[in-house]
């Protein structure tokens, strides 16, 4: 059985270090990510950013734009998760008088 | 007490080493503009700074930097940074759009920069915070003179 795990654990490495060999390049401007219009015929989002964050939020940090911005509810989220924490510890665990 | 240590050297490097990790935190929070860095990892640079005193000079003391009643308010208070710029931009836009948000006292770029710099200092209030309540929560730390 254990020789079995082994054999499974190699086969899985194997699939995954090719798969890794596999990827483009980074900057390769006919993968996927990098097109400007995917196969489907639709814009992508990632050079759409790289192409207008600084001009939308005068911030050079690319990352901070899109997390503060663009996708700003989902930051939101986050936010809310980090408080949901402490408020589930503050009703269960706090002693009183708190 | 709780989490107090008899050491004086762990005491005396928890005494100089805070207060550089949060300058560090103040650091990483407004580089967050420029590189890596942002409200996230400041909050948690932050909150190591406090929690350090936290262990090392005992609860009561390290009262006086965050009191854990204070952490509980200003956690809700950072969500509520972020969640009313989000709601100020409804009066003029769509959510969390900073372009109307309803000042003028920039133009339609500098409100996203100076919108995304709010939300974040309440990212990094919130963090921080609520890492600091936890912490209190769970070794039943709070302001009473008894423990």
């Amino acid at each position: 059985m254990k020789v079995f795990q082994f054999f499974l654990l190699a086969v899985l490495a194997a699939m995954l270090f090719y798969t890794v060999l596999e990827l483009p390049p980074r900057g390769d401007l006919d993968a996927p990510s990098n097109r400007l219009v995917s196969l489907a015929e639709t814009q992508v989002a990632g050079p759409y950013y790289i192409q207008n964050a600084y001009a939308d939020a005068k911030t050079p940090n690319m990352v901070a734009v899109i997390l503060a911005d663009y996708r700003s509810v989902d930051t939101l989220g986050e936010v809310v998760v980090v408080f949901a924490g402490m408020m589930v510890c503050f009703f269960i665990l706090r002693r009183r008088p708190w | 007490m709780v989490g107090h240590t008899n050491s004086p050297i762990i005491e005396v490097a928890a005494r100089w080493l805070a207060p550089a990790i949060q300058l560090i935190g103040i650091y990483v929070f407004f580089h967050g503009h420029y590189g890596p860095g942002g409200g996230f990892q400041g909050g948690v640079l932050l909150a190591a700074g406090v929690l350090l005193l936290r262990m090392s000079m005992g609860a009561i003391p390290s009262q006086a930097q965050v009191s854990s009643r204070a952490a509980v308010i200003l956690c809700a208070l950072g969500a509520l940074i972020f969640l009313g710029t989000g709601l100020a931009a409804l009066s003029g836009g769509y959510f969390m759009d900073y372009e109307a948000l309803p000042v003028s006292w920039f133009d339609g770029p500098g409100m996203r920069y100076y919108g995304i710099l709010f939300i974040e200092v309440g990212i990094t209030i919130a963090v921080m915070t609520g890492l600091i309540a936890i912490y209190d929560d769970l070794l039943g730390i709070n302001n009473a003179r008894d423990n």
